[in-house]
């Protein structure tokens, strides 16, 4: 299977939306290389089930190495496991979910969906990258795609939210860049030469001190990306200004980019720094869990109160990370698949609500259950799921996590853990608060009565992502036998930087 | 021997041969119309460009005062690409200009210099060169003959350009005084840091500062920038500068290269403060040449910690940079001047609305701004990430996490601009602008080199082959 045709797919369907001539064209195309990419995504998952079960252990499949640019030994080389696979999965079902919401969008559409494919590209291209320095490049092409979808599409306080989002994304991807010079000029391959190589260099043993003095650069770059605390501030003013589909590629696939490289990159390479500084991003994960819940109590607007818990629910994914157990980093990834997926229908249901209604404030809603019960039904699915409900997928990624974190059996790291559980309980709360208000009671303004219920497109949206949710809830074996194989080889890793 | 003096100078030659053409036409009965003659002139810098790559004969002429090999051609045909796209993107203005002629004898002039200057094996040469690139560049900047500003801008670039010859020149006399030559190569063995040679480094450095614009010698640029016509400011900022950073390189890397110890800590201090300073003062400005001109004063300031790698990598990574730098700042200066040019605004907040009315020219002024910010897709991003690598390399990491972090602040400028362009509203937009053919082509090579120099890491490569280090 030719990996690089994730690269090819949207950058051809982003051509030819270019020479679209019409709305309708520019929107079919669209969907149509959403479509093949998620059919692609699904054959990758397939070629690879085959491959493992014939017996290929090789840590990653699909690979293939080109040079690059050949005197500083860049190369272009890529490759998955089963982690990348869940997350180009991940992907692919957000982007035709994304596509979908915003099939009426009309002004500059063009631009829009470009943008759209575009940001999706960068995520592939992260996705697919065995080398820190592409990695890098597509973590930074999405950037531009973010700015110009806040700042021309969005809605409020669009052109703050869109410089401080661009700004601090860039931020963070400066301080990566600074771990990855750091990781480059300490590595040395048999030529002596240094590399940006993944897998050369995760067989390398970088030294303690050099380690120590980057890891920090490399796990809180991405860690912004990922609304570590206290560099979270741009996630609220982020989705909320953003239009629907943006909230949803930006909750749902750019704040995985980040989980994913701080586990692939800082993790991953410098597992003895990881031990060291795992207190550290214990207790930022653990500010991030509670602040972020409490801080969600305090909101009425539906966007705001999703973009905060978001920053609750990523910190799930560092906590994970950060106990480096096998469970704890499982529990991590699947956090991440769970929580794209959720997020994403959460910002859809409330992109309908919002489009029909005009107004995102909770105290102004009232009663959508009896209009739009499609819509509405939406809503409570993406709230369940999001406050843990068993069935869906909140449910097993946090659990998992919890287990694992529980694995550890230092005393602050269990306390940390059950102040991390403690949180679940707010999370029902501002959850069950808004569902309840805004779905259930008398209607409270009567023009609401003549709105619509869910067209086509936006069923087809929900249905993808509330069938992922389902999978993953319903059977999560099937998740953690993908991913299982690779975060072996990270916990192999991390056991062995322990033990000298 | 005829045939040596042909080959090796050829691209001298080549400029010798326009300049004469033009002075015939310009003193010749026969009157053009000025789109005639920009045509024809740019065909003939079309031919020139051409003309660049074949029949390069590396060697060495005037017993060494004078050497070529294919790195200076290389770098002498980055500065023919330049050229050309320079005077593609002056057609708007040329064309009502009355003295267009005289514009590309003198501008023709100064790259004349600038090839005599970068193939210079001697002190003398060098100087004879800068000086021809020089003088008639403050000509150019009063070439919009009935602006007031204009003419200041010509006078503070002549006042300031003497000053820093001034330095250059009392820097290579004690040289000639305290080694008895002033051959490149001889300078080489003969130096070995005794104070006063660390003297006259510090005076020759501080005349290339000036032209250079480091900061704190960058106190002309600004000035001029916004004084002269667009079209200029574009040469100077790109073409000059480029010149200047070629041989300001090899004089490092060879004249200087003993010194290398003490000359890492200066440039390391002129680095860290112009990328500060014209990254501060670029946040400030509202006129768009200014706002050009302290961005490139920045831009400069990476260019100095590539250089301070002193490796191989280094310097292929300054030459790449700076063709990725002419493409950028060519295509942001191209849509200025079309802009400038007929309707007159030169404003940031001028350009609020500018995509409602002008599509074409928003995008290509929004990517060249990306790529001088370094993001990705652009090339921009590989010639500033390689830059910063080969600084990485001496393990200086202070000044890696500065310029990092100042990435951010120059990231934040050119955003301001893309979010004038794209996002705010304005009740009298700039109209829709027809682009004439010429500034056209200009746009869409730049774009070209915009998005494929960063992919095709052949010209890299090459780069890397020819590099003698």
């Amino acid at each position: 299977m030719n990996l690089t045709l994730f690269l090819l797919f949207p950058l051809f369907t982003a051509l030819a939306i270019l020479f679209a001539q019409n709305l309708k064209q520019i929107r079919s195309i669209a969907l149509a290389g959403s479509l093949l990419q998620l059919g692609l995504a699904v054959k990758l998952l397939l070629a690879y089930n085959a491959e493992r079960s014939a017996g290929n252990k090789s840590q990653m499949l699909f690979e293939y190495i080109q040079d690059w640019f050949a005197p500083i030994h860049l190369q272009y080389h890529i490759g998955v496991d089963g982690i990348s696979i869940a997350m180009i999965l991940l992907t692919s079902f957000i982007v035709v979910a994304g596509i979908l919401v915003s099939w009426t969008m009309e002004t500059l559409s063009k631009e829009f969906f470009f943008l759209l494919i575009l940001l999706s590209l960068g995520a592939y291209g992260f996705f697919i990258s065995l080398d820190i320095f592409t990695m890098f490049f597509f973590l930074e092409v999405a950037v531009i795609p973010k700015f110009l979808l806040i700042g021309i599409w969005g809605s409020g306080k669009k052109e703050y939210s869109a410089m401080k989002l661009a700004l601090m994304l860039m931020g963070g991807s400066a301080l990566i860049m600074v771990g990855i010079f750091g990781i480059y000029f300490s590595s040395h391959t048999a030529t002596g030469a240094h590399t940006f190589d993944l897998l050369l260099l995760s067989k390398m043993n970088i030294p303690i001190e050099i380690q120590k003095m980057f890891f920090p650069f490399a796990f809180i770059g991405f860690g912004i990306f990922t609304a570590i605390f206290p560099f979270h501030t741009w996630v609220p003013d982020g989705h909320a200004s953003a239009p629907t589909a943006a909230s949803m590629f930006l909750a749902g696939i750019s704040m995985k980019l980040g989980g994913y490289g701080c586990l692939r990159v800082a993790t991953f390479l410098m597992p003895d720094a990881a031990h060291a500084y795992s207190w550290l991003i214990i207790l930022l994960a653990t500010i991030a869990i509670i602040y972020g819940a409490f801080a969600t109590m305090m909101q009425t607007d539906l966007k705001y109160i999703n973009a905060y818990s978001s920053v609750s629910h990523c910190g799930f994914v560092l906590l994970g990370i950060g106990m480096l157990t096998q469970t704890s980093i499982t529990g991590a990834v699947m956090q991440m698949v769970s929580h794209g997926l959720m997020t994403a229908l959460f910002f859809a249901a409330i992109g309908m609500i919002y489009s029909r209604t005009h107004t995102r404030m909770v105290a102004q809603l009232g009663g959508l259950l009896k209009i739009m019960p499609f819509i509405s039904t939406v809503f409570v699915i993406a709230g369940l799921s999001s406050l843990g409900l068993p069935g869906f997928s909140g449910f097993v990624s946090e659990m998992t996590v919890f287990m694992g974190s529980w694995q550890n059996t230092d005393n602050m790291y269990r306390l940390a853990t059950i102040l991390a559980c403690a949180s679940i309980v707010v999370t029902a709360v501002y959850i069950l608060r808004a569902a309840g208000k805004t779905i259930m009671g008398p209607i409270t303004n009567s023009h609401y009565e003549q709105l619509t219920d869910a067209s086509w497109n936006e069923k087809f949206a929900a249905i993808v992502l509330i069938s992922g949710i389902l999978i993953v809830g319903m059977a999560p074996f099937l998740l953690i036998n993908l991913i299982q194989p690779g975060t072996e080889i990270i916990i192999n890793k991390l056991g062995v930087a322990i033990n000298h | 021997m005829l045939n040596e003096y042909l080959q090796v100078l050829k691209s001298e030659w080549l400029l010798i041969a326009i300049i004469f053409i033009l002075l015939f036409i310009k003193v010749g009965s026969k009157e053009w119309k000025n789109e005639t003659l920009l045509y024809s002139i740019n065909f003939l810098l079309l031919l020139n460009l051409i003309a660049g790559y074949f029949y390069n004969l590396p060697g060495s002429l005037f017993n060494g005062m004078y050497f070529s090999n294919d790195l200076i051609f290389l770098q002498k045909n980055i500065l023919n690409l330049g050229m050309y796209l320079v005077s593609l993107i002056a057609y708007p203005w040329l064309k009502e200009h009355k003295h267009l002629l005289e514009f590309y004898i003198l501008i023709l002039s100064t790259l004349l210099g600038m090839f005599f200057m970068i193939s210079s094996g001697n002190m003398l040469i060098f100087y004879l060169g800068l000086e021809l690139s020089t003088i008639p560049l403050a000509a150019l900047a009063n070439f919009d003959l009935e602006k007031r500003k204009s003419s200041e801008a010509a006078f503070k670039m002549i006042i300031s350009s003497a000053f820093s010859s001034a330095l250059m020149l009392l820097g290579i006399s004690f040289l000639y005084g305290v080694t008895g030559t002033l051959f490149f190569s001889e300078l080489a063995t003969l130096i070995h840091g005794g104070p006063m040679e660390i003297f006259v480094f510090i005076l020759i450095l501080g005349g290339f500062s000036f032209k250079m614009s480091v900061v704190p010698f960058h106190l002309w640029t600004a000035d001029v920038y916004e004084g002269a016509p667009v079209a200029v400011t574009a040469y100077l900022s790109v073409i000059s500068k480029s010149a200047i950073l070629f041989i300001f390189m090899t004089v490092m890397f060879t004249v200087f290269r003993n010194l290398e110890p003490q000359w890492y800590f200066m440039i390391f201090l002129l680095s860290v403060l112009t990328i500060l300073i014209g990254n501060l003062f670029a946040i400030r400005q509202n006129n768009m040449k200014r706002f050009l001109a302290f961005s490139s004063i920045a831009q400069v300031g990476f260019v100095l910690l590539g250089l301070s790698g002193v490796s191989k990598i280094g310097m292929t990574s300054v030459i790449y940079f700076l063709l990725i730098y002419l493409f950028s700042n060519l295509a942001a200066f191209g849509v200025v001047a079309l802009v400038s040019a007929t309707t007159g605004k030169e404003n940031i907040d001028d350009f609020k609305g500018f995509y409602k009315t002008n599509p074409f020219l928003s995008w290509v002024l929004a990517i060249a701004l990306f790529s001088l910010a370094g993001v990705p897709p652009t090339a921009g991003f590989f010639g500033k990430f390689f830059l910063i690598m080969s600084g990485a390399e001496r393990g200086n990491y202070v000044w890696i996490i500065f310029a990092a972090l100042n990435m951010i602040i120059s990231f934040y400028y050119y955003l301001r601009v893309v979010k004038a362009i794209f996002m705010d509203q304005n009740e009298t937009p700039i109209k829709t602008i027809m682009v004439p053919a010429l500034p056209k082509l200009a746009m869409a090579i730049c774009l070209l080199g915009i998005i494929c120099t960063g992919f095709l890491s052949w010209i890299y490569d090459a780069i890397f082959n020819l590099c003698n280090f």
